[in-house]
């Protein structure tokens, strides 16, 4: 499985409260929380955002709060991929449970930038840079997790 | 090699003989907790995997804290959902508008969290429990949804750091200075996927209500849950709490810890965090003149008795400055009324406070105290991200309940001792 889309890059600790504002979280409505993804911090995003595009950030990317709606806007807004150097944990299960692909590479968040073309391959955790002509490799899942989202996630491989 | 707290926690709720950190297990839950804004997306995935059946209707609890009494129509559909599906599943623990209190509040107050137990909750806030000693942590409402079937949830074992706490904290300095000195220390990822365990002889100064402040933020530092030793303060708080039997764990002499941080809690001074970060700390003689528009005292992280004890004790007498609203927010309902007849009310009305019921409201900015573009508050919560009470553009300043309540009055960030 691959993703191919253009770079929305972000920098250190962008928290839940900025991916989707909590006065938003009356509904659940994953559409509806699309429509508000990042207004805080970037109110170009949501207009900018095509289908398949890519997210970077730096460090302890979604931390605060636990909301699931955080995400599920970020998916719903058409984010393929979120790539960080590092993820705060909440966000990381919350990510794999409902099959938001997220990847950590500490080389691809410092050198990729906003704009640019990136592809992943998410079997080989090769991250490429199109426009750079660059390439990076994730960390690959653990077999526990891979096995949770090859099951479609965490409730399917309940059953 | 031996385990921390957290580790034998998790072994024994796995069915190992131990763990080590990294190690990826399964384990029994005691308890999984939701609220009103996660359980309905819970409920949504229960629903549509086709699950039609709890794990054990006394091991669920879900409270409506966050937008509640209800602040519009979407957020009463949302409560609606959560009262159906508690009804229809015969949950024991669901705590609507008249019982509920904020959850992390009112779970050890109902003594529905014991030492020793394994905890989940989709709310961040969740590692409030490892106050009392038990392995507690925030997940999210699909996780809430697999426990709330399965009675079981994955983890990755956490390696620990360790907070040795020592000496006796000076007056004033409360579990709350302690906690953002900690973070303005080691980050807001300074405890990123790990436990936060502490111990020591300090302990013996703070209070249970520190202490579930302080637990209550390690998620703050990237925490994936704060743990306090179990000791007679623990014991004294639990007794007409917990019925029921619990184990206490304490650390192996030979656990690993990746670091040990001596914490002299004399040196200790009251703290802030400033704008928009929990880890951007000063110590309250290197504010500045911090003009505000708004005091908050309330929330998971600082609205129990003896925070609204201490705001009191400033409050005494005085008048919050012209322009400035003061919101005070008892936790649960049994603090309100412990509150009530205290005679701290009339302390707050006094002074030019407004009490609230209990809500997690303004903290999140949901509802009850939203700020403008270009306002501050000070508050007794535990986040001052980007937006987090109002408008982006507006700033939170974290504080204890006696610097918040002095600042009131002053109309600017100040200490308990300049009233």
């Amino acid at each position: 499985m691959k993703a191919k889309g253009k770079v929305h890059k972000y920098g250190d600790n962008v928290d839940t409260d900025v991916i989707i504002p909590a006065r938003y979280l009356n509904t659940s409505v994953p559409a509806e929380l699309a429509e508000h993804c990042m207004e805080d911090i970037d109110k170009s995003f949501v207009e900018n955002v095509k289908p398949g595009d890519i997210m970077v950030a730096h460090n302890n990317f979604g931390c605060g709060s636990s909301r699931e709606h955080a995400p599920i806007a970020i998916k719903a807004a058409g984010i393929s991929c979120v790539i960080a150097a590092t993820f705060a944990r909440i966000f990381y299960r919350n990510a794999i449970n409902i099959g938001l692909p997220i990847m950590e590479c500490r080389e691809a968040a410092e050198k990729i930038e906003n704009g640019d073309e990136v592809e992943v391959d998410f079997d080989s955790g090769v991250i490429t840079n199109v426009t750079k002509g660059e390439s990076y490799q994730a960390e690959p899942f653990p077999e526990f997790i891979k096995e949770i989202i090859n099951k479609g996630g965490l409730l399917n491989s309940l059953k | 090699m031996g385990m921390t707290m957290t580790q034998k926690i998790l072994a024994a709720h796995a069915g190992l003989d131990s763990v080590k950190a990294g190690q990826l297990i399964r384990a029994k839950l005691d308890m999984v907790l939701g609220n009103d804004v996660t359980t309905p997306v819970a409920i949504n995935e229960f629903k549509a995997n086709g699950f039609d059946k709890i794990f054990d209707k006394d091991k669920i609890s879900i409270v409506l804290d966050h937008f509640t009494p209800n602040k519009d129509i979407k957020s009463a559909e949302h409560c609606k959902q959560c009262r159906e599906f508690a009804c229809a599943m015969d949950v024991t623990n669901f705590y609507d508008v008249g019982e509920m209190g904020v959850e992390h509040a009112l779970l050890p107050e109902k003594g529905l969290v014991a030492p020793g137990e394994a905890i989940i909750g989709a709310d961040s806030h969740t590692c409030t429990y490892g106050a009392v000693g038990a392995f507690s942590t925030g997940v999210g409402s699909t996780d809430m949804a697999a426990g709330m079937a399965s009675g079981e949830a994955w983890f990755k074992v956490p390696a620990a750091l360790k907070f040795n706490l020592i000496g006796k904290p000076q007056k004033w300095v409360c579990g709350k200075d302690i906690i953002l000195h900690i973070i303005g220390m080691i980050g807001v990822d300074g405890a990123l996927y790990k436990s936060m365990e502490f111990s020591g002889e300090g302990l013996k100064y703070l209070s249970m209500d520190d202490r579930l402040c302080m637990a209550n933020m390690a998620i703050e530092a990237g925490g994936k849950n704060g743990i306090f030793e179990v000791d007679e303060i623990t014991k004294d708080y639990l007794k007409d709490r917990v019925n029921r039997p619990y184990t206490v764990y304490t650390a192996d002499a030979d656990a690993e810890y990746e670091k040990v941080y001596d914490i002299d809690l004399s040196q200790i001074k009251m703290t802030v965090a400033f704008p928009h970060l929990p880890e951007n700390t000063k110590t309250i003689d290197e504010v500045g003149e911090v003009k505000i528009d708004q005091c908050v005292i309330g929330s998971c992280t600082n609205g129990r008795i003896e925070d609204l004890r201490s705001a009191a004790k400033v409050l005494k007498g005085k008048h919050v400055a012209k322009g400035i609203r003061a919101l005070i927010i008892p936790a649960t309902q049994k603090i309100y009324a412990q509150a009530m007849h205290e005679g701290l009310f009339d302390i707050f009305l006094d002074a030019g406070c407004v009490i609230s019921t209990p809500t997690c409201g303004p903290c999140l900015g949901g509802h009850m105290g939203i700020l403008a573009k270009g306002e501050r508050a000070v508050s007794t919560s535990n986040r001052n991200f980007v937006g987090r009470m109002g408008h982006p553009e507006s700033e939170v300043y974290l504080a204890s309940p006696a610097v918040a309540a002095a600042s009131a009055i002053k109309g600017y960030i100040a200490s308990p001792e300049e009233v």
